[in-house]
């Protein structure tokens, strides 16, 4: 599903990384500044490995030897921020349906239907962003995601901007998201209850390396 | 209230038919080069800057007689485009325009650009994650939330043209029904012995047509901020 062997240097802190995942949804977890960040955004395509090779569902989007970088637009990929950035100018409505559009999919209601219900986004359709709780906008943000038909979801703690009792509400959504909505995640955290919660499969990383690559258990 | 004369009127329209092309032309341009000064570093940048703000500085009557040399009639690229093209701007209205374009070009581009470099370029990642091609990024995210910007700058632009006296008179000087704008109406006005009242009644619409676009500008500035806020 995704394989990743890249090195990048930014400034002092020196990236490496290297893990190769079919697991339903990869926990990418380490302390902040482990660079976590930074490797899903070369997964993203925003940031360029200065060597190595990412291939994406069998297709190579980069590979420095070979001269490939597959921009973003085209990866086909979905991306939840932390800071949701919803579209201040368009509804929640508008926002869903952004991706469709780029792409250029026939319009799908059936899936539409089924992602505002899985995410409880129907009351929210019209109302512009900034009119969302932090919550309501992170999950307009998943769904935005979700509607562009991606083939991999790239989350970077999603949760991060929420207070705790935020943070308990969105969880069942992502937990029904992993089981019901059947594409891929890369999931980063550095919360190892959210992890337990989500990932099938964990890889650690520390100071720009990986330490650990296996099941759940190895959070300890 | 006001008694304005044919006269008059003539002057007035002109004006704005000259204001009204000279900002709709120079708009997409201004766009243009906005972005590119916002977003791009490139050699010679602080030089192009500096010639897109120079006719705010030279004096109107250096960049009237510049214009005369470049596109009069044996101008370098007036006689080129007389020639093959046919369009003629010395003694034109046509040239009224271009010289009002030019005049508050830097005007133009100054709020347009300033909007473009208060978007959140993260909000232009999330749309590329999302398929967008980059041309598609501009025209759905940064176009849109730049937009109070582009309007405030096409505002002040226009308020700018509409005034503008010196570069004009002197590329295409002043002949009534042609190139006589409200500002080159006063002038003539002002030099007649009775002319005065004419003279006033021109001097209170130029008042109230720039006041009435500096309100505007400042209504769509108040816009932008409420719409990078997302209510």
């Amino acid at each position: 599903m995704l394989r990743v062997d890249i090195e990048k240097q930014l400034g002092e802190f020196s990236l490496s990384a290297s893990f190769s995942s079919e697991g339903r949804v990869i926990g990418l977890f380490g302390a902040s500044g482990a660079g976590k960040s930074s490797l899903v955004n070369m997964i993203a395509g925003l940031l360029r490995p200065d060597r190595g090779t990412i291939a994406i569902d069998g297709e190579t989007v980069d590979d420095t030897a070979a001269g490939i970088h597959v921009p973003t637009w085209r990866r086909r990929i979905g991306y939840v921020f932390q800071d949701a950035r919803l579209f201040p100018h368009l509804n929640v409505a508008q926002n869903l349906d952004y991706g469709r559009r780029m792409n250029g999919l026939a319009s799908d209601p059936a899936q539409h239907k089924r992602v505002v219900e899985l995410l409880d986004i129907g009351a929210l359709l019209d109302r512009r962003p900034g009119k969302l709780s932090g919550g309501e906008r992170q999950r307009v943000a998943l769904g935005r995601a979700l509607l562009s038909k991606p083939r991999l979801l790239l989350l970077d703690e999603p949760l991060g901007a929420l207070d705790e009792g935020r943070k308990l509400e969105i969880l069942p959504y992502l937990v029904r998201l992993r089981d019901e909505a059947n594409v891929p995640m890369v999931y980063v955290s550095h919360d190892v209850a959210e992890l337990r919660q989500l990932a099938t499969q964990i890889v650690m990383l520390k100071q720009g390396r990986v330490t650990s690559l296996g099941g759940v258990k190895v959070l300890t | 209230m006001l008694d304005i004369s044919p006269a008059e009127w003539t002057a007035i329209l002109l004006s704005l038919r000259v204001a009204v092309i000279a900002t709709l032309v120079a708009t997409p341009f201004g766009i243009a080069l906005a972005w590119l000064l916002a977003r791009k570093d490139f050699w010679g940048k602080s030089v192009l800057d500096a010639i897109v703000h120079l006719p705010l500085v030279l004096p109107p009557v250096v960049t009237g007689y510049l214009l005369l040399l470049t596109f009069g009639r044996r101008g370098l690229v007036g006689a080129f485009l007389a020639d093959h093209l046919g369009i003629v701007f010395a003694f034109r209205w046509t040239g009224a325009a271009l010289a009002c374009g030019i005049m508050s070009f830097p005007l133009l581009v100054r709020p347009m650009r300033l909007s473009i470099e208060a978007i959140d370029r993260r909000l232009e990642q999330a749309a590329e994650t999302l398929g967008a091609a980059p041309w598609k990024v501009f025209f759905t995210v940064t176009l849109p939330l730049a937009l109070p910007g582009v309007l405030a700058g096409m505002v002040l632009g226009f308020a700018k043209a509409i005034g503008e006296f010196g570069a004009t008179i002197t590329f295409v000087s002043n002949i009534p029904g042609e190139t006589q704008t409200i500002s080159s109406a006063i002038y003539s006005l002002i030099q007649t012995p009775d002319g005065d009242a004419a003279a006033g009644r021109l001097v209170i619409v130029s008042v109230v047509l720039a006041l009435g676009a500096l309100i505007a500008a400042e209504w769509f500035a108040r816009r932008a901020t409420q719409r990078l806020h997302g209510n």
